[in-house]
């Protein structure tokens, strides 16, 4: 009204969540573990930028993806990294596996009543040795699992994934049985057909692609010799070694 | 000198200490527990955490705006829900039995849940509604029996450990947290099932079944219960009446969990999957499904 009045009751909203699309996607294999995501940052339609990264390194052998709302998102994985930095120099050591997948539940359930609007993933190196991958809840449930994708096309991806690494839906040949864990290069080709699929249907998965493999102490790296677009980034040749792979998705 | 013992001692001046750094109150959410330099009791040392709040005149209507999927299915936290669990006392002890599956509104977000936590040797906990809340009240309830243990030379009592956790979610009544969860263990009076939701109710029974797919789980559950059931006799009716509802409900399916309670403690007795129980059974010779009964008797395979 001219007046300034109001003609109707007006209500207003605090809304302090977005959704930034993307996809990520964690398998875990018997002594490695592979964790990738997409880089591309969208909001509605419009992409706000082409690399955004989603995965991110916390110790030499976790690695963190997170997805939904990057805000959130980045500020949920800057405090994670505090925490495993605190822990360091209490500790002198990196936090193992499973401890950073209960504290991960810590820090998100003390959000419970103002949740961080993110989806993570944790993937790694176990004490043991063992590859494994750690899904949560905005709300900070988790589980230990083989794999999982999260995101905006993971009703995509998902039932894939449950197709050829848990083998649901499919017999085996008489007189054998489906391999329990499946060897670095079938993994890593799942993965990126994964994404060149999700990038081919869903609109807000594109432009970039990073998978970083995780590989448990003595492990050969021979398999990962002849993949394109590699870089190490372990600083000791000993221990467990992190590399990422860095792939182009289409950008349309 | 002795800083360790200082800490965690009752009297002295660390305790005058700690007092004035509580009545100065700590600044931001930064404690030294974070640090974790505190010999790994930091969480406890601390008492309950502590949970940051939105600064909204109303923040469970907040709360429930964003994440509250029955309300509205586009809201965009979605909080994985629906369930069916039950658990009975018998002769032998308790038989706890759950499903695996998690719903995110129509998707199945996850078929491979564990939902009942073992809070500790002897007591089991079981998870419907917030998975969340749940498993983090459940392991804090973990934590807070092994407390008890420590300072009474005694295992805490099934009563006691419900009645911890159902005091502890009545703290937050109204604010949003969802648990219906069965306290299930053995104590110094035998075998025991509590209860407990988050509205603050509080029963001990012998005979429950909590979630979405409770009705159907009851209806086997009412007609095949008796008190005198023998260990197999029973595991076999907690397997019946999840596979039942995983079949007729919709949000509960995939897989059953199945647990028994003894003297002794909890044994994890199986996990079984419900199309296999409809086709096979337990043992692969004869499915829960009527397929078996209706062989050659029905419309679809009428008899010569």
């Amino acid at each position: 009204m001219p007046d300034g009045s109001y003609e109707r009751p007006q209500q207003r909203q605090f809304n302090p969540y977005s959704e930034n699309g993307g996809t990520i996607l964690a398998i875990a294999g018997a002594d490695f573990s592979v964790i990738a995501g997409d880089t591309r940052q969208s909001e509605g339609y419009s992409i706000q930028t082409r690399y955004a990264p989603k995965v991110f390194r916390l110790t030499e052998r976790a690695v963190l993806a997170v997805n939904g709302f990057a805000a959130d998102g980045n500020m949920f994985v800057k405090k994670v990294k505090q925490r495993l930095e605190w822990y360091r120099h209490a500790h002198a050591k990196d936090m193992p596996l499973r401890a950073i997948a209960r504290l991960i539940q810590t820090m998100l359930y003390a959000q419970r009543f103002f949740p961080y609007y993110v989806y993570n993933i944790l993937g790694g190196i176990e004490e043991d040795g063992t590859g494994a991958v750690y899904s949560f809840d905005p709300v900070g449930s988790y589980e230990r699992e083989a794999c999982r994708a999260a995101g905006a096309a993971q009703s995509l991806v998902q039932p894939f994934l449950d197709n050829q690494i848990y083998f649901k839906n499919q017999t085996p040949a008489p007189g054998t049985n489906h391999p329990t864990h499946l060897p670095l290069p079938d993994v890593l080709s799942i993965v990126i057909d994964s994404f060149t699929s999700a990038t081919e249907r869903h609109i807000e998965v594109g432009d970039g692609l990073e998978i970083y493999v995780v590989l448990a102490k003595g492990r050969s790296t021979q398999e990962l010799a002849s993949i394109g677009g590699l870089q190490e980034l372990s600083t000791r040749a000993e221990g467990d070694r992190m590399f990422v792979i860095r792939r182009d998705l289409k950008k349309d | 000198m002795n800083s360790f013992a200082d800490r965690f001692s009752t009297t002295g001046t660390a305790v005058e200490q700690r007092r004035i750094k509580e009545y100065v109150a700590d600044e931001e959410d930064v404690s030294d527990s974070m640090w974790g330099s505190e010999a790994g009791f930091g969480t406890i040392a601390h008492g309950t955490p502590n949970f940051m709040v939105p600064t909204v005149p109303d923040p469970s209507a907040f709360l429930r705006l964003h994440t509250d999927d029955h309300a509205d299915p586009s809201c965009r936290i979605k909080i994985k829900h629906g369930t069916t669990t039950l658990a009975f006392r018998y002769q032998g002890g308790v038989i706890v039995a759950v499903d695996s599956r998690a719903t995110a509104g129509s998707y199945v977000a996850s078929g491979t849940v564990k939902k009942v936590i073992e809070i500790n040797p002897y007591l089991l906990g079981t998870m419907a509604g917030g998975a969340a809340d749940c498993q983090y009240w459940e392991t804090y309830l973990g934590m807070q029996c092994r407390l008890h243990e420590l300072r009474n030379r005694e295992r805490i009592s099934v009563a006691a450990a419900s009645k911890y956790l159902s005091n502890l979610v009545y703290n937050y009544k109204g604010m949003g947290l969802s648990m219906g969860t069965m306290i299930c263990g053995w104590d110094k009076t035998g075998p025991a099932i509590f209860y407990v939701d988050s509205d603050g109710t509080r029963l001990k029974g012998d005979l429950f079944s909590v979630g979405s797919g409770s009705t159907f789980a009851y209806g086997v559950l009412d007609q095949g219960y008796r008190w005198d059931l023998t260990d197999e006799e029973a595991q076999e009716l907690g397997r019946r009446g999840i596979y039942a509802a995983g079949h007729r409900d919709a949000f509960s399916g995939n897989t059953i969990n199945l647990y028994h309670v003894q003297q002794q403690g909890w044994k994890f007795i199986g996990n079984y999957d419900v199309s296999e129980m409809h086709y096979n059974g337990p043992t692969g010779t004869a499915g829960y499904g009527y397929g078996v009964r209706v062989e050659g008797r029905s419309s679809a395979n009428p008899p010569a």
